[in-house]
């Protein structure tokens, strides 16, 4: 799936900077590496732009989630001395960087062969139906942004999606529009699997290593 | 040394080497699309899987050292089925456009599929598209056609030093694009289409004219700067079509300037086809006929005092040509001769002190360049791109005495004056092999001989020039200037040099003047009405329009000519095309009119000429060699004025008369030109 990337677009700011917080946190990252390299600090310094963005998105009126501007990656460029338009090509090579205002809760999908074997189509149109939006686009509250991404490697507990930083496994429509529900009321979801399962173990329970499994009180 | 059995040949090679090269090294083909010799290695088409004994997939030739004992086949089944599949994915997106695609004919894609790939596709699924880009008036694009080889985005980063070309998102939206479709401002953009393996980046002014296999091929020498690059020119009939590079690691490796590759339209227009006589009463040029123009001008030449008599030469002029006036007019026993057209007065005397003599392939040896009024990118792009290749390999130390200006490679900038000569000794401390490049226009300035006496004495002191190092260059921009110097077209006993023979001009004492392809807009408005000027060129420009007789001749793709870079490197120009209509080659030109003077000179072919050059100028290095000068100093007594140093050229498109008559110089000069003025201004 191509990720919407304008960088003439009306909602790029015009400027961006570092907050003191992620401030100091690019000076970890850029001390990483050895002097004359720092511009491999480059993905480390995206991720901090996206989350400050989110940052401030999460308390604004109408809440945003976290995204990269043109403006940041032209503000990275300058703090690695590196083109700008390498900085570009980073961004837009890796899923996880956004690069156009996502909703706050950004919702991966997951749509790789094991999910949808699973059921994942099923998670899509629900979500789709639900908000009433489609793939890539936002909510008009600016809570959830719709996205279908490739594998997550979490095919055990398929189907699954990534919600911002956490995954949610073993889904089902039920369990997805109670979700959808509870974050939309401001509440907090469990992160992991749905149906109470312990990490991958088989759905049935465990079936090997028994003993192991008494004594972390699983069964 | 690595020892490795390639197809059962055994080879050694020197550690480091890729598969591939090995391979190459005893003639074993490879398929490749993204490996370019000049380039970082990728390996990301994996056109060039090869089979390893001992790895459990086929390795990428390219990208793999050649280890001790390795075992290679390129011929099994194993290797062939993996180029095949490799073959297949190239072309699930690639559009069949081949009969209208100008790559037609010297395609590498096109080539390999023949030779290595399935001979029927079995993808019926939709192919992707991906919009153009905007790349200017030089290079065309068809980005469908894109195999994504990333060729070009390495180019541009690494040989040609911009970050406009990038590639964009991943797996199949992958694309390459230009920093917000904005055109490569780059004087080695016309490279990129020689690069793609595709037909993705074509001549923007070659599109749809011919066939690869139509083009008659000729080997040439480029004149549009005095790097001397080695081209090859493409004709059709009559007409030039387009121009490439030809390699010559000594000179331009396998690249060449926009110049140099897109100014031959101006070969078209604007040329002199017929001698002209200027009409004494309406004062105008009219027709004329050989025989009257030649019987004109010997009749000036044998009135004319010889002592109010010159001949200068200008930019473009082929050393058989300055050789053949030097001998007429020495037969008139006219002693006022000058090639130093442009006011740049190199010591005709001291050949170290004119040449580049640390050649353009030594300044890979160097590591401190210290660049004296000149903007080498401008200038002699090639020369610019060895610095940077130089200064990407060591990051060498380069250091600007002159304007401050866009390199492509990180530099010192010491001052913009004399003054700041001074410092030139601490910016070469420690270094073992440094250079100074001096510019021409440096030769221009009324403190020349000062500039130059500071410059001897860094020399000295830095050790710039030692016994077995000459870090001493002059930068010329004109190609035919230092063929002129070599052969001494420069004012004989008791001559006038350029500065009185313009001065004899205008104060009405000079009564015949002969100009060989003289267009430099200083000299011809500086000349008097009261001299009768002769004008022997290709193109109806300044010096043309001034005369009042022209004798047509032929450019530099119309004629077999020698020319001498600014190394002193003497290279061999082969004819590809007729010159239009009555025009002739030069030398012929002057030696016809030695008949009408009735003192025929003693040659009778291009033969008989080039062997009596080679008899009377003993220091004439072999064909596409170069002598060294010996070093005698450089510069006299004065003081330096505080003026600022500029460079030669403002205006990299149009230097000569053949851009001057190119729509597509002046095409990029409106894109690029006024494009970086309104660049600087938003900054």
């Amino acid at each position: 799936m191509r990720k919407p990337f304008d960088l003439e677009a009306d909602y790029q700011p015009k400027d961006f900077a570092f907050t003191p917080k992620y401030k100091k946190k690019t000076a970890e990252i850029i001390a990483n590496y050895p002097k004359g390299r720092q511009q491999s600090a480059v993905m480390g310094l995206l991720d901090l732009a996206q989350r400050q963005v989110g940052d401030e998105g999460a308390k604004a009126d109408k809440p945003y989630g976290g995204w990269i501007p043109k403006a940041a990656m032209d503000h990275i460029a300058e703090v690695l001395s590196m083109p700008p338009m390498k900085v570009y090509e980073v961004a837009t090579f890796y899923s996880m960087y956004n690069l156009a205002p996502v909703g706050k809760y950004l919702v991966q999908i997951c749509g790789t062969s094991p999910c949808w074997l699973c059921g994942a189509a099923k998670i899509k149109k629900v979500c789709e139906d639900h908000l009433g939006i489609k793939l890539l686009e936002t909510t008009e509250d600016g809570l959830f942004t719709l996205m279908e991404v490739e594998c997550l490697g979490a095919c055990v507990n398929a189907p699954m999606v990534q919600i911002n930083d956490d995954y949610y496994e073993d889904l089902n429509e039920e369990i997805m529009i109670k979700m959808l529900d509870q974050l939309k009321a401001g509440k907090k979801i469990t992160v992991g699997s749905q149906t109470g399962r312990k990490t991958s173990m088989a759905a049935s329970g465990p079936t090997s290593l028994m003993e192991e499994a008494k004594k972390a009180k699983v069964i | 040394m690595p020892k490795l059995t390639i197809n059962g040949v055994e080879v050694e090679v020197e550690a480091g080497t890729s598969i591939l090269q090995a391979a190459e090294e005893i003639g074993v083909e490879i398929p490749r699309f993204c490996y370019h010799d000049r380039l970082s290695v990728p390996a990301n088409c994996r056109m060039c899987l090869v089979d390893l004994e001992g790895a459990p997939k086929p390795v990428a030739s390219c990208a793999m050292a050649c280890g001790d004992g390795m075992v290679i086949r390129t011929d099994s089944e194993r290797a062939e089925k993996a180029r095949k599949g490799v073959m297949e994915f190239l072309l699930i997106n690639h559009p069949l456009d081949c009969p209208i695609c100008d790559q037609g004919g010297e395609c590498d894609l096109q080539d390999q599929a023949v030779g290595y790939g399935y001979d029927r596709s079995r993808y019926h699924e939709t192919k992707r598209s991906v919009p153009n880009k905007e790349l200017g008036p030089l290079v065309e694009t068809v980005m469908t056609r894109c195999i994504n080889c990333t060729r070009c985005v390495r180019f541009a980063e690494e040989v040609a030093g911009v970050d406009d070309i990038a590639q964009l998102h991943r797996g199949e939206d992958a694309e390459i694009t230009t920093f917000v479709e904005k055109t490569i401002s780059s004087e080695l953009s016309g490279n990129l289409v020689d690069v793609c393996p595709v037909g993705a980046l074509t001549n923007k002014p070659y599109a749809y004219k011919a066939r690869p296999w139509e083009l008659k091929k000729t080997i040439s020498i480029d004149v549009h700067d005095a790097v001397g690059s080695n081209i090859r020119i493409d004709a059709r009939g009559r007409e030039v079509l387009r121009v490439m590079p030809r390699l010559n690691e000594d000179v331009n490796e396998e690249w060449i300037s926009d110049k140099t590759r897109y100014a031959l339209d101006g070969l078209a227009k604007g040329r002199l086809d017929r001698p002209y006589i200027r009409n004494s009463r309406s004062k105008k040029l009219e027709e004329a006929s050989w025989g009257e123009a030649l019987a004109l001008v010997a009749k000036k030449l044998k009135a004319s005092d010889p002592k109010k008599t010159a001949a200068l030469v200008g930019d473009l002029a082929d050393i058989e040509s300055t050789v053949a006036l030097k001998d007429l007019m020495a037969g008139l026993g006219v002693a006022n001769l000058d090639c130093r057209v442009d006011g740049a007065m190199y010591p005709a005397d001291n050949r170290a002190g004119y040449l580049f003599n640390t050649t353009i392939a030594g300044l890979e040896d160097s590591d401190a360049v210290l660049l004296v009024g000149t903007n080498p990118r401008i200038e002699a792009a090639m020369v610019n791109a060895r610095i940077r290749k130089t200064w990407l390999a060591k990051r060498i130390k380069v250091g600007v005495i002159g304007e401050d200006m866009d390199l492509n490679y990180p530099y010192a900038h010491i001052g913009d004056d004399a003054a700041a000569l001074s410092k030139a000794n601490a910016f070469f401390k420690g270094a073992k092999n440094p250079v100074i490049i001096v510019g021409s226009a440096v030769f221009k300035r009324s403190d020349a001989q000062a500039v130059l006496n500071e410059i001897n004495a860094i020399c000295e002191k830095s050790k710039v020039v030692t016994k077995d190092w000459n870090g001493f260059n002059v930068l010329h921009s004109a190609a035919g200037r230092v063929g002129a110097l070599e052969v001494g077209f420069t004012p004989a006993k008791g001559g006038m040099d350029i500065n009185k023979i313009i001065k004899a001009s205008a104060d009405d004492s000079l009564e015949t003047l002969f100009l060989l392809g003289v267009d430099n807009a200083e000299l011809i408005n500086g000349l008097g009405k009261k001299t009768f000027v002769i004008y022997q060129g290709h193109h109806g420009d300044l010096g043309a329009s001034n005369a009042d007789v022209i004798l047509p001749a032929a450019a530099y793709s119309e004629k077999d000519a020698s020319y001498m870079n600014m190394e002193g490197r003497l290279q061999r120009a082969q004819k590809a095309v007729s010159a239009p209509n009555e025009a002739k080659q030069d030398w012929t030109i002057i030696r016809a009119l030695s008949d009408s003077l009735g003192t025929a000179l003693p040659y009778n072919d291009l033969y008989e000429l080039r062997k009596s050059i080679r008899a009377h100028y003993k220091h004439f290095p072999a064909i596409d060699e170069v002598q060294a000068a010996e070093w005698k100093g450089i510069g006299g007594k004065g003081t330096c004025i505080k003026a600022k140093f500029t460079p030669a050229i403002d205006n990299f498109y149009m230097t000569n008369v053949i851009c001057h008559a190119s729509k597509v110089m002046k095409d990029c000069t409106d894109s690029f030109i006024a494009q970086g003025d309104k660049a600087i201004a938003a900054e």
